[in-house]
């Protein structure tokens, strides 16, 4: 089963390392790792997907716990929480097939980063599910290159008005 | 003042006593500022293993936090087996390396390595100093994650520049560590609902593992134990948690325990876990460990929580407040445990330790129990031991009562472990007669930490039971590898151990049978001086009981009608 965790984590060199290392050492699948600055400058946020039973979880969060640069540690429940990420597509794009492309985009609201004489650079930013969907679509008409950031989350805006009192650690 | 001069100031404020270290090219402004002077003393071990191991021995002898030095590169990785082996086995240790200077590091210069990043899966923390202004906070921060929570092995790697760098010292009063937070008390509710438990088991047992040692707990423990009338089981790594004179200690479950000891742990109806992780030599095959039993799992670590066995009552704090405030709500029915303790006397009784006592051969058992009787009733005699057969027979045939009086590598079973630990044991414990029960694989791997022993006038007596194998693999290969003895001969006689031990100016003694071995032992742990004494013992010994790996618990192997080689 898969679950998405956000973790805080104080920004300092190895970091992520520790916290990489950690689920390599437990025999702990990562699916996605996104990484990146938050509203403090010294605490990143790390989010991850990983594939384990809900017992394994618990140990996941709490061997994270016991790491000194890790502040805080909370699953992004499906429910409760905002996933989005963002992928870049490089699709061959003749011109008889631009438009055609062109429509395909407007309906998943991405838009063109970039535009050659053979292809298109797309950018998208939505529910991995939704990304999952386009490249699905744009594949047949020649996918050259795709980068995805992995998923971000946050806890929905309801929650975190609750969450704002809390002090970070 | 420099880098350097700081890192000693910080040692000092810490009130550490002693380092054992050796030196090198990128830790030499750190040695050459301890010639300036310092109150530390620095024990020069003959090798960063030795250094490693000698700083783990002091801490589990005293109960402070160990610190180990060494040069960047080689002095490094030599020290990642004592951090692996204080890791696994929660030894508080500072280990502070040097590194090659900042503009160098990731050129592969000359003894550089990436020493924070080869011991991240086994350091609590690791600091590389990047800033001289950063050094005296990063070493109390140091102290305080080593010791505190769950102890374990930190290490502060300083580059030589770092060391070399001025600075306007300023020692820091407070610590800040944000995402450092270990639990301050158990939970109230949670401590309530395990004394009801214990209260109402019939069988109850108490599990008791090294974090009981570490917490300092041991009167707690005791206090516990006699108010609840409970039998108390120790591992490996609480051995001396728990007096083992006293009439509710039940011996020591795992692989190598008492049959009536698995059989109390493995019967019981309620298991106090206190400080301990259900580690597989203690478990066995898991499915079938302790199956009727609810499970009260008492630790400073969450994450062991219903980490291998699922804990029906969970407390997370400091073992000290827990088991004192435990004790303080516990309100016991008289006399409720007593068919069960009689039921534990009645298998010690059933089946006590046994071994072949015939032929003319000098028999490994024996010499451990001339050990005890030469030291019994003795409190202040400390003993550690290497990894392996005589690890085993020391634990079953050696009796302390006194905490932190038995020292060895339980978790990681690092061979070699004995000698060192022995020398920082009694670097913590001058006034105490340290034995260090070894095998002669195990001296071979740190013998020359004798010459510490000797050159530092930290007098050890080493006792080798010497079968001249590889003598557990041994037993192994003769059990479970039909006989296909493989690469384990050592030889009883190359090298020479007591022409050896005068070599490194200690006194040797060579023991072929009985009254050789109790002449021997009685000079040495009389003489106060470095000693070895060879044992050499009938290497067809195997060590019994025996509960194979993978196999219940309650199927321990017994010799001899049960023993599958001898009989």
């Amino acid at each position: 089963m898969k679950h998405t965790l956000s973790v805080l984590v104080e920004n300092r060199p190895g970091a992520l390392m520790r916290v990489a290392s950690l689920f390599a050492r437990r025999g702990f699948n990562i699916d996605s790792l996104a990484v990146g600055p938050t509203e403090r400058h010294d605490v990143s946020r790390i989010t991850l997907r990983v594939d384990c039973e809900h017992t394994s979880l618990e140990q996941i969060e709490k061997q994270m716990h016991k790491l000194v640069n890790v502040l805080r540690v909370q699953e992004l429940a499906p429910g409760e929480s905002v996933e989005r990420e963002l992928a870049l597509l490089k699709v061959a794009a003749p011109a008889s097939k631009r438009s055609e492309l062109m429509a395909l985009a407007d309906v998943f609201g991405a838009q063109v980063a970039d535009l050659g004489p053979d292809s298109i650079v797309f950018q998208l930013v939505g529910t991995p599910e939704e990304i999952d969907s386009f490249e699905e679509l744009v594949r047949p008409h020649g996918l050259q290159e795709l980068g995805r950031t992995g998923r971000l989350g946050l806890s929905r805006a309801a929650r975190s008005g609750a969450r704002a009192q809390t002090v970070l650690v | 003042m420099n880098g350097a001069d700081a890192i000693l100031r910080m040692l000092e404020a810490e009130g550490v006593e002693v380092m054992f270290g050796l030196p090198g090219g990128a830790i030499l402004p750190l040695y050459d500022a301890m010639a300036r002077g310092t109150t530390v003393r620095h024990v020069l071990a003959r090798h960063e293993q030795g250094a490693g191991h000698m700083a783990e021995g002091y801490a589990r002898a005293s109960g402070r936090v160990g610190v180990a030095i060494a040069t960047s590169g080689p002095g490094a990785t030599n020290l990642v087996t004592p951090i692996a082996d204080a890791w696994m086995d929660s030894t508080p240790l500072v280990c502070i390396t040097g590194q090659v200077r900042s503009h160098l590091i990731g050129t592969d210069a000359f003894q550089e390595c990436d020493i924070t990043g080869i011991t991240i899966p086994i350091v609590k923390h690791s600091w590389l100093v990047q800033d001289v202004e950063e050094l005296p906070h990063t070493l109390k921060a140091a102290f305080h994650v080593a010791r505190t929570g769950r102890c374990g092995p930190v290490l502060v790697d300083v580059p030589r520049d770092v060391q070399e760098a001025e600075l306007e010292f300023v020692p820091p009063d407070t610590v800040s560590l944000p995402g450092w937070k270990p639990p301050r008390r158990g939970h109230a509710r949670q401590i309530a609902a395990a004394a009801q438990a214990v209260a109402a088991a019939e069988r109850p047992i108490l599990y008791v593992g090294g974090g009981t040692l570490n917490a300092h707990a041991t009167d707690e423990l005791l206090a516990l134990a006699e108010r609840g009338r409970l039998p108390v089981v120790t591992t490996l790594m609480a051995k001396s948690a728990f007096p083992e004179s006293h009439e509710l200690h039940a011996g020591w479950p795992g692989m190598h325990g008492p049959k009536w000891s698995n059989w109390a742990l493995n019967k019981a109806d309620l298991i106090v876990a206190v400080g301990a992780r259900f580690d597989d030599r203690v478990t066995g095959k898991l499915s079938a460990f302790a199956p009727g039993a609810t499970v009260v799992h008492l630790d400073v670590d969450a994450a062991e929580i219903s980490k291998i066995r699922h804990a029906d009552i969970p407390v997370v704090g400091p073992l000290k407040s827990v088991l004192a405030e435990l004790a303080r709500v516990l309100e016991p029915s008289p006399e409720r445990t007593e068919p069960w303790l009689r039921q534990i006397a009645d298998w010690r009784e059933q089946f006590p330790l046994r071994y072949r006592r015939d032929g003319e051969r000098l028999k490994p058992q024996r010499v451990l129990e001339s050990l005890q009787e030469l030291t019994a009733g003795r409190d202040d005699v400390v003993w550690t031991t290497g990894v392996g057969q005589h690890q085993m027979w020391a634990m079953q045939y050696i009796e302390c009562d006194r905490p932190r009086t038995f020292i060895s590598s339980g978790g990681l079973g690092t061979m070699g472990y004995g000698i060192p630990a022995a020398i920082g044991a009694k670097a913590a414990r001058p006034d105490a007669t340290v034995i260090c029960v070894d095998g002669d694989g195990c001296f071979q791997m740190t013998q020359q930490e004798l010459a510490t022993a000797v050159l530092e006038e930290l007098p050890i007596v080493v006792v080798i039971v010497n079968n001249g194998y590889l003598g557990m693999v041994r037993q192994w290969q003769d059990m479970f590898f039909d006989e296909r003895f493989s690469q384990i001969h050592l030889t009883q006689t190359v090298p020479d151990y007591a022409l050896l031990a005068r070599a490194y100016g200690a006194l040797g003694f060579t023991a072929e049978n009985e009254q050789e071995l109790e002449d021997a032992l009685a000079e040495a742990v009389a003489s106060g001086r470095t000693c070895v004494v060879d044992a050499r013992v009938d290497p067809r010994e195997h060590c019994f009981p025996m509960i194979p790996a993978g196999a219940a618990a309650l199927d321990v192997i017994e010799f001899p009608a049960e023993d599958p080689v001898n009989a």
